[in-house]
């Protein structure tokens, strides 16, 4: 072996180089990974470390027109777990099985969140009652991952009577959760289901803010705020122009036994004061999940509380919509108040080889428009529209708004029901080029036929009768007055129609509702429906007082019979409202 | 028979004692973690071992490189006794669960047997380098080392133990270099390995085999060994797939992983990802002694052994991480110098073959932390917690010690 000391000394240079270079390398990598790309590893490592506890922000305060609270949350639980996959989900879940009682559907639900958001904690119980929390906050050490926390829970104080007005809020659901409108949601989360709170939900949603605890390899918790948290936040008060005291009024009023729907408005601003529909549910029940009997008896009641009769409902207008027929004639220059038709009402009018009914059988005789509308007489107006003509009929009755929704902010208001115009195509595609006679235009001139309205679009029609002639938008949740003119008329015609609306709770058909003090305007309508050929619906619009209109009162009672039980109801509202009012008034401006 | 009253090399041995401070040191912190378990003890074991391996190095520093050189034989033919019986009894532990490393008795965890292999082929393929006369310069004339070294790296393959056998292939050519074979012999006997690994590139394979062809053109080996290399290149290429579905298939995602960590991050690639990101997130300065994020929590894998150096990253950044590769480089040229004193060819040739053994853990562990080389999974010196190692380790120096006292005495006449 050549192992002359030069020769070693040589190689021992070459590899003490080799050497030196080697670990000059593993130095620069260091450097390039430490300094270079350290603040990338950080981000990564805090990542690992820390996990992002969400805290449910509570839910917008709504309060009414003078500052009493519609909605409010109160302090409640909410039980998560962090978990690593769904395997480890459903092994703890059956343990906590164990413990408290756990059914399939929740041990399901969980499952769905997990999936769809694997990284944030996964809601086992969205509202768990304190029973719970304290038995599993006792046994905590048991079920590694498990995060109690508190949740804002909605509460209404008012339940039942505010249902139809706020709805009410749940958790997101999977097919919410695919729209684009819920894109900044996740799983767990509550959401405005119906009403105000579904509305208004980009208004009610709170900030959900974050605690951040340090999480081991194997996801368990070993240090609670490793950051401060991230507080969440509450969004400013939602002010409504409800007047919690009528609504509440209204809600006694009508009670276990009757059914139907109720918009109290103010007529210039279109605030609504009052929106009710019979029979109601209690929306507190539906917090933190449907109780499963209790949806049961709601979908079997076969009065549908879940039906929202003041906004979704439609019903055949009846009587009430006789003021469109007046003031499209009126408009037309066909009839003035004091004009009579050529034939008197003798009970029945004869066309062609049909025979049209007059409510009263025995027949109101020779009447003016005024007395017509005063006593509701369906000959005189099988007269007048005639003379209008169905083309001009439906072409007014649709610019009198009886296509239109009324516009209220609340969400799924259903869309009233009316001929289209040219009618003759919507006729012949209706029933077939053969299949109709102009009799449809006896039935529409007394709010019968092809003609169903909701009672909220109704309540708008007759803003415009309280006032000059322009309706407004209802508005629940304060905001801008929205007012469109639908009518034009000479202030004497105005004056004369408004004239023939008192008389009607005068003297007329609704001569039972008489209140002491205060003069109300209004019509009455018997509505024949097809679900129930022995009990009409029982319509009342109308306004009072009379010669100053401070409150528009629409109401429809399902199957309630003639329409003077309606108004009984109606004017009952009104008299609160105005007797109230006084009281309230100091208060309106309210917070 | 001489006496010393001190030891000679002192530097030597500082280093290694400072190094095993540090490295006892980092074994505490790791088993400083949030939901403890038995890491936290180990670090109490660990200086066991090491007073244990100084004690073992201060003995074997008193013997001579004579009886070294004597016992070199029995003790290549024990250990691979020892290496050969583990095919058949060996168990594994640890963080090498996987593999048949570990000799037991009865129950009794006793030892790795490798870690005395790399010392005793050491000492034998010094013995028989030695005794050539001159640098050999044909391929055939290399197959004494090559069986040597070859038996020993079979059974350790056999375990299968990927790391260590790494590091039989990294002494097995840095003795043959340190004996004088030229660098192109010395990659004509490398390239059937070569061959190996880069015929998973049908491109790269053939670049490669171009370029042997020039290096045999060049240097004109005698027809059958030019036969011999090219059919054993040309059969490399063919055979490596063919390999390469034979390894388990964790050795395959281990590669496989070293290639592209990201290709299976929940499983193999975990390891790797989570080693950079606690070395990354060390920064300059580091997250400070015990406090390492990382490795508090779990997710560092191996911690107290293959990944120590990761936790070295994380809590003392690149400050620490700089100071432990200088006092390692240092340790190393150290070495090499006693290497190239020492006059006695047997000598100067184990000084050297410890040099590369220390050199190969050192790369390999310190370079799969950061992923510069695949996840073999074998300790770094004086760090990762571990008995067989660390005796290893210390007797190396031990050896080392003796090496440099015996070449120096001779040369300066300095004995004490």
């Amino acid at each position: 072996v050549s192992f002359h000391p030069n020769k070693v000394q040589e190689r021992a240079r070459v590899a003490s180089a080799l050497l030196f270079l080697v670990f000059l390398f593993l130095g620069g990598s260091f450097f390039r990974t430490q300094v270079l790309q350290g603040a990338r590893y950080h981000l990564q490592s805090e990542e690992n470390r820390l996990r992002e506890l969400p805290l449910p922000a509570p839910r917008g305060v709504i309060y009414d027109r003078t500052g009493r609270v519609i909605a409010e949350n109160l302090p409640g639980y909410a039980i998560s777990l962090l978990a690593r996959n769904e395997d480890s989900l459903r092994v703890m879940m059956r343990r906590i099985g164990a413990v408290v009682p756990v059914s399939p559907e929740q041990i399901g639900a969980a499952v769905r969140r997990y999936r769809r958001e694997p990284t944030r904690p996964t809601v086992l119980f969205p509202d768990a009652p304190f029973a719970l929390v304290s038995v599993l906050e006792e046994r905590r050490v048991e079920f590694p991952g498990l995060i109690i926390q508190s949740a804002p829970k909605r509460h209404y104080p008012d339940g039942p009577a505010v249902s139809a007005l706020v709805g009410y809020t749940g958790e997101i659901s999977e097919a919410e959760l695919g729209q684009e409108a819920y894109a900044a949601y996740k799983p767990g989360q509550q959401v405005g289901k119906d009403g105000i709170e579904r509305q208004y939900e980009s208004r009610l949603r709170g900030q959900e803010g974050a605690r951040y605890v340090e999480v081991d390899a194997r996801g368990r918790v070993v240090r609670d705020q490793a950051r401060p948290d991230l507080v969440p936040e509450a969004p400013p008060a939602l002010y409504t122009n409800i007047d919690l005291d009528l609504q509440r009024f209204v809600y006694e009023l009508f009670g276990d036994s009757l059914a139907g729907g109720v918009v109290a408005m103010e007529p210039r601003s279109g605030e609504v004061l009052a929106l009710h529909s019979a029979p109601t549910f209690d929306p507190n029940e539906f917090i933190g999940g449907i109780p499963h009997d209790y949806w049961q008896q709601l979908q079997a009641d076969p009065r549908r509380p879940l039906y929202n009769k003041a906004i979704k409902g439609t019903y055949p207008p009846g009587s009430i919509w006789k003021l469109h027929t007046a003031i499209v004639a009126m408009e037309r220059g066909l009839v003035d108040m004091d004009d009579r038709q050529p034939l008197p009402c003798t009970g029945s009018f004869q066309f062609g080889n049909r025979a049209f009914r007059c409510w009263k059988r025995d027949g109101h005789g020779h009447t003016t428009l005024a007395t017509a509308i005063e006593g509701s007489c369906d000959v005189y107006f099988y007269q007048l529209g005639l003379k209008i003509g169905l083309q001009d009929l439906v072409a007014g009755g649709i610019r009198l708004g009886s296509r239109e929704r009324s516009g209220i902010d609340l969400p799924a208001e259903s869309r009233p029901l009316f001929p289209t115009d040219p009618p003759k195509a919507y006729y012949d595609r209706m029933f077939g080029p053969q299949g109709w006679s102009n009799g449809v235009t006896l039935n529409l001139s007394i709010g019968q036929g092809e003609n169903s309205q909701t009672v909220v679009n109704m309540a708008r029609f007759y803003t415009a009768l309280a006032t000059d002639g322009a309706a407004a938008r209802p508005e629940v949740v304060r905001g801008e007055t929205e007012r469109t003119q639908l009518f034009s008329l000479t202030p004497a015609q105005l004056r004369g129609l408004q004239g023939a609306l008192a008389s009607v709770v005068g003297t007329g058909t609704a001569i039972g509702s008489r209140l002491e003090g205060i003069a109300v305007a209004g019509k009455t309508g018997t509505a024949q429906n097809a679900q129930d050929l022995v009990n009409d619906h029982s319509w009342f619009v109308g306004y009072a007082p009379a010669e100053d209109p401070k409150v528009v009162v629409a109401v429809l009672l399902e199957f309630g019979g003639s329409g003077g039980r309606a108004a009984r109801v109606a004017t009952r509202i009104m008299e609160h409202y105005l007797k109230a009012r006084v009281v309230a008034m100091p208060l309106t401006d309210g917070p | 028979v001489r006496s010393r009253v001190v030891p000679t090399e002192w530097p030597l041995v500082a280093l290694a004692a400072l190094l095993t401070a540090c490295g006892v040191a980092m074994v505490y912190s790791a088993g400083q973690t949030d939901v403890p378990n038995f890491v936290a003890g180990l670090w109490r074991t660990q200086i066991v071992w090491a007073v244990l391996g100084v004690i073992g190095a201060f003995v074997t520093s008193r013997l001579s490189v004579r009886l070294l050189e004597w016992g070199s034989l029995p003790l290549y033919i024990g250990s691979t006794f020892l290496l050969l019986l583990l095919i058949f009894i060996g168990t594994g532990a640890g963080t090498a669960a996987s593999t048949k490393s570990w000799l037991a008795i009865g129950g009794v965890r006793l030892g790795q047997p490798s870690e005395l292999a790399k010392i005793a082929v050491v000492l034998m393929l010094a013995r028989v380098l030695s005794n050539w006369r001159a640098a050999p310069t044909s391929l055939f004339a290399l197959w004494q080392p090559a069986l040597i070294a070859g038996i020993p790296w079979l059974l350790i393959m056999a375990q299968p133990d990927l790391g260590t056998g790494l590091v039989f292939i990294v002494i097995f050519f840095a003795m043959l270099f340190w004996s004088g074979v030229s660098w192109p012999l010395l990659v004509m006997a490398a390239s059937p390995g070569i061959s190996l690994v880069l015929a998973f590139s049908t491109g790269v394979w053939g670049a490669w085999f171009l370029l042997l062809l020039a290096l045999v053109a060049w240097r004109r080996p005698s027809w059958l060994e030019s036969a011999a290399l090219i059919g054993a290149n040309v059969a490399m290429g063919v055979v490596a797939p063919i390999l390469w579905e034979r390894l388990n298939p964790y050795q395959q995602r281990r590669l496989l992983v070293f290639l592209d960590p990201s290709s299976d991050p929940r499983a193999s690639g975990y390891h790797l990802i989570q080693s950079q990101v606690a070395i990354g997130s060390g920064g300059f300065f580091g997250k400070g002694f015990t406090d390492g994020s990382q490795k508090r929590l779990a997710f560092l894998p191996a911690q107290h052994t293959d990944f120590i150096y990761a936790v070295v990253g994380e809590e003392l950044g690149f400050l620490g991480v700089s100071l432990v590769l200088v006092l390692f480089c240092i340790l190393l040229l150290r070495t090499v110098r006693i290497a190239g004193r020492s006059t006695s060819p047997f000598a100067s040739l184990t000084a050297f073959g410890l040099t590369a053994m220390l050199f190969a853990h050192i790369l390999e562990n310190v370079g799969m932390t950061i992923g510069l080389m695949p996840i073999t999974g074998i300790p770094l010196p004086f760090f990762s917690y571990g008995g067989s190692f660390m005796l290893a380790c210390w007797l190396s120096i031990g050896i080392l010690a003796l090496i440099s006292s015996e070449g120096r005495g001779k040369a300066d006449g300095l004995v004490i």
